[in-house]
Protein backbone atom coordinates (compact mmCIF):
# COMPACT_ATOMS: atom_id res chain seq x y z
CA UNK A 1 0.00 0.00 0.00
CA UNK A 2 1.38 3.16 -0.94
CA UNK A 3 2.53 5.79 2.02
CA UNK A 4 -0.34 8.48 2.62
CA UNK A 5 -0.91 11.04 4.54
CA UNK A 6 -1.87 10.56 8.64
CA UNK A 7 -5.26 12.29 10.11
CA UNK A 8 -5.79 12.38 13.60
CA UNK A 9 -9.37 12.23 13.73
CA UNK A 10 -9.51 14.10 17.72
CA UNK A 11 -8.20 16.89 15.77
CA UNK A 12 -10.03 16.64 12.62
CA UNK A 13 -13.75 18.99 12.73
CA UNK A 14 -14.39 17.77 9.47
CA UNK A 15 -14.30 21.08 7.84
CA UNK A 16 -13.48 19.32 4.38
CA UNK A 17 -11.25 22.19 2.97
CA UNK A 18 -8.35 19.07 2.30
CA UNK A 19 -11.03 17.54 -0.06
CA UNK A 20 -11.61 20.26 -1.88
CA UNK A 21 -7.57 20.94 -2.61
CA UNK A 22 -6.56 17.95 -3.24
CA UNK A 23 -6.19 17.18 -7.06
CA UNK A 24 -6.03 13.33 -6.83
CA UNK A 25 -9.31 13.22 -4.90
CA UNK A 26 -7.53 11.23 -2.50
CA UNK A 27 -9.51 12.65 0.35
CA UNK A 28 -13.31 12.41 1.37
CA UNK A 29 -15.47 13.07 4.46
CA UNK A 30 -17.05 9.85 6.08
CA UNK A 31 -19.47 10.27 9.21
CA UNK A 32 -18.08 14.06 9.30
CA UNK A 33 -14.30 12.64 9.29
CA UNK A 34 -11.91 13.12 6.71
CA UNK A 35 -10.78 9.65 5.16
CA UNK A 36 -7.83 8.72 3.23
CA UNK A 37 -8.77 6.84 0.43
CA UNK A 38 -6.12 4.55 0.02
CA UNK A 39 -6.68 3.38 -3.88
CA UNK A 40 -5.41 6.85 -4.62
CA UNK A 41 -1.77 7.20 -4.81
CA UNK A 42 -1.03 10.47 -3.15
CA UNK A 43 1.72 12.39 -4.59
CA UNK A 44 2.70 13.93 -1.61
CA UNK A 45 2.06 17.70 -2.30
CA UNK A 46 1.49 18.88 0.59
CA UNK A 47 -1.43 21.12 0.17
CA UNK A 48 -3.73 19.35 2.76
CA UNK A 49 -1.67 19.55 5.44
CA UNK A 50 -0.98 23.22 4.37
CA UNK A 51 -4.62 24.44 4.08
CA UNK A 52 -5.82 22.21 7.41
CA UNK A 53 -6.57 24.56 9.98
CA UNK A 54 -6.68 22.47 12.82
CA UNK A 55 -3.26 20.38 11.81
CA UNK A 56 -5.25 17.19 11.73
CA UNK A 57 -3.22 16.70 8.56
CA UNK A 58 0.18 15.35 8.25
CA UNK A 59 2.57 14.55 5.45
CA UNK A 60 6.04 13.29 7.29
CA UNK A 61 8.86 13.05 5.19
CA UNK A 62 11.43 10.55 5.79
CA UNK A 63 14.82 11.76 5.33
CA UNK A 64 17.07 9.19 3.39
CA UNK A 65 20.51 9.58 2.40
CA UNK A 66 21.24 8.36 -1.49
CA UNK A 67 23.27 5.16 -1.87
CA UNK A 68 26.95 6.25 -3.04
CA UNK B 1 -28.40 34.96 -5.49
CA UNK B 2 -27.73 36.95 -1.85
CA UNK B 3 -25.36 35.94 0.21
CA UNK B 4 -26.32 34.57 3.37
CA UNK B 5 -26.62 36.78 6.15
CA UNK B 6 -25.32 33.95 8.62
CA UNK B 7 -21.99 34.15 6.73
CA UNK B 8 -21.77 37.78 6.70
CA UNK B 9 -22.35 37.78 10.40
CA UNK B 10 -19.33 35.37 10.94
CA UNK B 11 -16.41 37.88 8.65
CA UNK B 12 -15.03 39.89 11.42
CA UNK B 13 -15.61 42.91 9.40
CA UNK B 14 -19.65 42.86 9.87
CA UNK B 15 -19.62 40.87 13.01
CA UNK B 16 -20.87 43.98 15.15
CA UNK B 17 -23.69 44.65 12.77
CA UNK B 18 -27.21 43.96 13.01
CA UNK B 19 -29.28 42.25 10.77
CA UNK B 20 -30.83 45.13 8.67
CA UNK B 21 -27.46 46.17 7.87
CA UNK B 22 -26.20 42.93 6.75
CA UNK B 23 -29.36 42.74 4.55
CA UNK B 24 -27.87 45.92 3.04
CA UNK B 25 -24.67 44.25 2.23
CA UNK B 26 -26.01 41.28 1.07
CA UNK B 27 -27.61 42.97 -1.84
CA UNK B 28 -24.61 44.74 -2.41
CA UNK B 29 -21.96 41.53 -2.67
CA UNK B 30 -21.47 39.60 -5.26
CA UNK B 31 -20.88 35.67 -5.81
CA UNK B 32 -18.09 34.15 -7.15
CA UNK B 33 -17.19 30.97 -8.23
CA UNK B 34 -13.84 29.25 -9.47
CA UNK B 35 -12.69 25.94 -10.04
CA UNK B 36 -9.15 24.65 -8.87
CA UNK B 37 -5.90 26.71 -9.71
CA UNK B 38 -7.71 29.57 -11.56
CA UNK B 39 -5.93 33.33 -10.72
CA UNK B 40 -8.06 35.54 -8.96
CA UNK B 41 -5.93 38.01 -8.59
CA UNK B 42 -2.99 39.06 -10.59
CA UNK B 43 0.02 41.11 -8.51
CA UNK B 44 0.20 44.82 -10.48
CA UNK B 45 -3.28 45.16 -11.93
CA UNK B 46 -5.80 47.47 -10.47
CA UNK B 47 -7.70 46.43 -7.44
CA UNK B 48 -11.67 46.42 -7.79
CA UNK B 49 -13.23 44.23 -5.20
CA UNK B 50 -13.05 43.29 -1.77
CA UNK B 51 -12.91 39.51 -1.42
CA UNK B 52 -14.03 36.97 1.13
CA UNK B 53 -13.83 33.26 0.98
CA UNK B 54 -16.90 31.69 1.51
CA UNK B 55 -16.07 27.81 0.77
CA UNK B 56 -12.58 26.55 -0.42
CA UNK B 57 -9.22 28.01 0.01
CA UNK B 58 -6.94 30.67 -1.87
CA UNK B 59 -3.56 30.98 -1.99
CA UNK B 60 -2.34 34.71 -1.48
CA UNK B 61 1.36 34.78 -2.92
CA UNK B 62 4.53 36.89 -4.74
CA UNK B 63 6.15 35.46 -7.66
CA UNK B 64 10.25 36.52 -8.15
CA UNK B 65 11.28 37.67 -11.73
CA UNK B 66 12.62 33.92 -11.50
CA UNK B 67 9.56 32.63 -10.95
CA UNK B 68 9.81 31.60 -7.47
CA UNK B 69 7.08 31.75 -5.55
CA UNK B 70 6.32 32.99 -1.68
CA UNK B 71 3.13 32.09 -0.57
CA UNK B 72 2.47 34.61 2.08
CA UNK B 73 -1.05 33.74 3.71
CA UNK B 74 -3.78 30.77 3.02
CA UNK B 75 -7.64 32.10 2.95
CA UNK B 76 -9.69 30.23 4.57
CA UNK B 77 -13.58 30.71 4.70
CA UNK B 78 -14.59 33.75 6.69
CA UNK B 79 -11.50 35.38 6.17
CA UNK B 80 -10.51 38.33 3.42
CA UNK B 81 -7.84 38.82 0.77
CA UNK B 82 -7.30 41.94 -1.11
CA UNK B 83 -8.16 44.38 1.89
CA UNK B 84 -4.97 46.45 1.34
CA UNK B 85 -5.28 47.93 -2.20
CA UNK B 86 -9.29 48.41 -2.12
CA UNK B 87 -8.12 50.79 1.03
CA UNK B 88 -5.10 52.43 -0.29
CA UNK B 89 -6.01 52.51 -3.51
CA UNK B 90 -3.06 51.16 -5.12
CA UNK B 91 -2.74 48.30 -7.54
CA UNK B 92 -2.58 44.35 -6.39
CA UNK B 93 0.57 43.65 -3.95
CA UNK B 94 0.11 40.01 -4.67
CA UNK B 95 -1.32 37.41 -6.23
CA UNK B 96 -4.36 35.31 -5.91
CA UNK B 97 -5.07 31.15 -6.64
CA UNK B 98 -7.49 28.96 -5.65
CA UNK B 99 -6.48 26.02 -4.06
CA UNK B 100 -10.12 23.82 -5.38
CA UNK B 101 -13.24 25.28 -5.95
CA UNK B 102 -14.04 28.02 -4.26
CA UNK B 103 -17.08 30.10 -3.47
CA UNK B 104 -16.22 34.04 -3.09
CA UNK B 105 -18.41 36.80 -1.76
CA UNK B 106 -16.94 39.93 -3.25
CA UNK B 107 -17.60 43.75 -2.88
CA UNK B 108 -16.68 46.43 -5.07
CA UNK B 109 -14.02 48.83 -4.08
CA UNK B 110 -16.62 51.73 -4.05
CA UNK B 111 -19.57 50.16 -2.35
CA UNK B 112 -16.68 49.40 0.16
CA UNK B 113 -16.48 52.74 0.95
CA UNK B 114 -19.82 53.45 0.67
CA UNK B 115 -20.49 50.70 3.39
CA UNK B 116 -17.75 52.49 5.68
CA UNK B 117 -19.50 55.49 5.64
CA UNK B 118 -22.86 54.22 6.32
CA UNK B 119 -21.67 51.97 8.80
CA UNK B 120 -18.95 53.26 10.52
CA UNK B 121 -18.47 50.79 13.21
CA UNK B 122 -17.22 48.61 10.63
CA UNK B 123 -13.67 50.68 10.54
CA UNK B 124 -12.82 49.22 13.57
CA UNK B 125 -13.19 46.24 12.56
CA UNK B 126 -11.04 46.69 9.24
CA UNK B 127 -8.17 48.06 11.28
CA UNK B 128 -8.56 44.61 13.66
CA UNK B 129 -8.40 42.70 9.96
CA UNK B 130 -5.43 45.12 8.54
CA UNK B 131 -3.70 45.07 11.74
CA UNK B 132 -3.23 41.12 12.16
CA UNK B 133 -2.47 41.10 8.88
CA UNK B 134 0.76 43.62 9.12
CA UNK B 135 1.87 41.76 12.42
CA UNK B 136 1.49 38.05 10.35
CA UNK B 137 3.80 39.80 7.31
CA UNK B 138 6.26 41.23 9.88
CA UNK B 139 6.72 38.20 11.47
CA UNK B 140 7.49 36.70 7.60
CA UNK B 141 9.51 39.62 6.93
CA UNK B 142 11.96 38.91 9.62
CA UNK B 143 11.89 35.23 8.23
CA UNK B 144 12.93 35.93 4.84
CA UNK B 145 15.41 38.96 5.64
CA UNK B 146 17.27 38.06 8.98
CA UNK B 147 17.07 34.23 9.31
CA UNK B 148 19.21 31.62 7.19
CA UNK B 149 16.89 29.82 6.99
CA UNK B 150 18.05 27.26 4.26
CA UNK B 151 21.07 26.50 6.21
CA UNK B 152 18.67 25.62 9.25
CA UNK B 153 16.80 23.41 7.35
CA UNK B 154 19.73 21.85 5.79
CA UNK B 155 20.88 20.73 9.48
CA UNK B 156 17.74 19.57 10.63
CA UNK B 157 17.87 16.95 7.71
CA UNK B 158 21.32 16.04 8.53
CA UNK B 159 20.30 15.53 12.05
CA UNK B 160 17.42 13.25 10.72
CA UNK B 161 18.74 10.97 8.65
CA UNK B 162 17.19 7.52 9.00
CA UNK B 163 19.82 4.82 10.21
CA UNK B 164 20.69 1.55 8.37
CA UNK B 165 17.68 -0.67 9.67
CA UNK B 166 15.52 2.45 8.77
CA UNK B 167 15.27 4.11 12.13
CA UNK B 168 14.75 7.72 12.84
CA UNK B 169 11.73 10.43 12.67
CA UNK B 170 9.68 11.19 10.18
CA UNK B 171 9.23 15.13 9.91
CA UNK B 172 6.64 17.24 8.78
CA UNK B 173 7.39 20.80 7.07
CA UNK B 174 5.03 22.06 10.15
CA UNK B 175 7.76 20.41 12.34
CA UNK B 176 10.24 21.04 10.41
CA UNK B 177 9.33 25.20 10.42
CA UNK B 178 9.01 24.98 14.64
CA UNK B 179 12.19 23.58 14.78
CA UNK B 180 13.94 26.40 12.56
CA UNK B 181 12.08 29.16 14.32
CA UNK B 182 10.25 29.84 11.01
CA UNK B 183 6.82 29.79 8.77
CA UNK B 184 6.08 26.59 7.49
CA UNK B 185 6.11 28.38 4.06
CA UNK B 186 9.65 29.09 4.07
CA UNK B 187 10.12 25.93 4.97
CA UNK B 188 8.68 24.49 1.68
CA UNK B 189 10.65 27.11 -0.40
CA UNK B 190 13.52 26.40 1.59
CA UNK B 191 13.05 22.54 0.24
CA UNK B 192 12.52 23.29 -3.38
CA UNK B 193 15.99 25.61 -3.18
CA UNK B 194 18.38 22.64 -1.83
CA UNK B 195 16.18 20.81 -4.87
CA UNK B 196 16.90 23.12 -7.47
CA UNK B 197 20.85 23.09 -6.00
CA UNK B 198 20.83 19.45 -6.11
CA UNK B 199 21.74 18.49 -2.99
CA UNK B 200 18.24 16.66 -2.29
CA UNK B 201 15.81 15.28 -4.30
CA UNK B 202 11.80 15.44 -3.11
CA UNK B 203 10.42 11.78 -3.92
CA UNK B 204 7.06 12.01 -2.69
CA UNK B 205 6.87 11.01 1.15
CA UNK B 206 11.20 10.91 0.85
CA UNK B 207 13.71 13.40 1.49
CA UNK B 208 16.87 11.41 -0.52
CA UNK B 209 20.22 13.62 0.19
CA UNK B 210 21.99 13.54 -2.73
CA UNK B 211 24.93 15.32 -1.98
CA UNK B 212 25.56 15.57 1.63
CA UNK B 213 28.85 17.18 1.54
CA UNK B 214 27.31 20.01 -0.41
CA UNK B 215 24.43 20.15 2.46
CA UNK B 216 26.56 20.29 5.29
CA UNK B 217 28.06 23.20 3.22
CA UNK B 218 24.74 24.85 3.41
CA UNK B 219 24.13 24.50 6.93
CA UNK B 220 27.89 25.89 7.67
CA UNK B 221 27.56 29.35 5.44
CA UNK B 222 27.06 32.22 7.90
CA UNK B 223 23.72 34.03 8.20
Amino acid sequence: MAEMPVIDPEKCDGCGLCVGVCHLNALAIVNNVITIIETVECDWCTDCELVCPTGAISCPFEIILQEP
Amino acid sequence: MAVQLEFLKSILYFSDLGLAELESISKIAFEKTADRAEMVLLEGEPAANLYFVASGVVKVFKTSAEGKEQILSIVRPGESFNDVPIFDGGPNPVSAQTMGPVLLYGIKKNDMETIIENHPQIALNVIKVLASRVRHLVSLVEDLSFKHVIGRVAKILLEHIRDEIGRGPRLTQQEMAAMAGTAREVVGRSLKALEEEGVIKLDRHRIIITDKEALQKIMEEPS
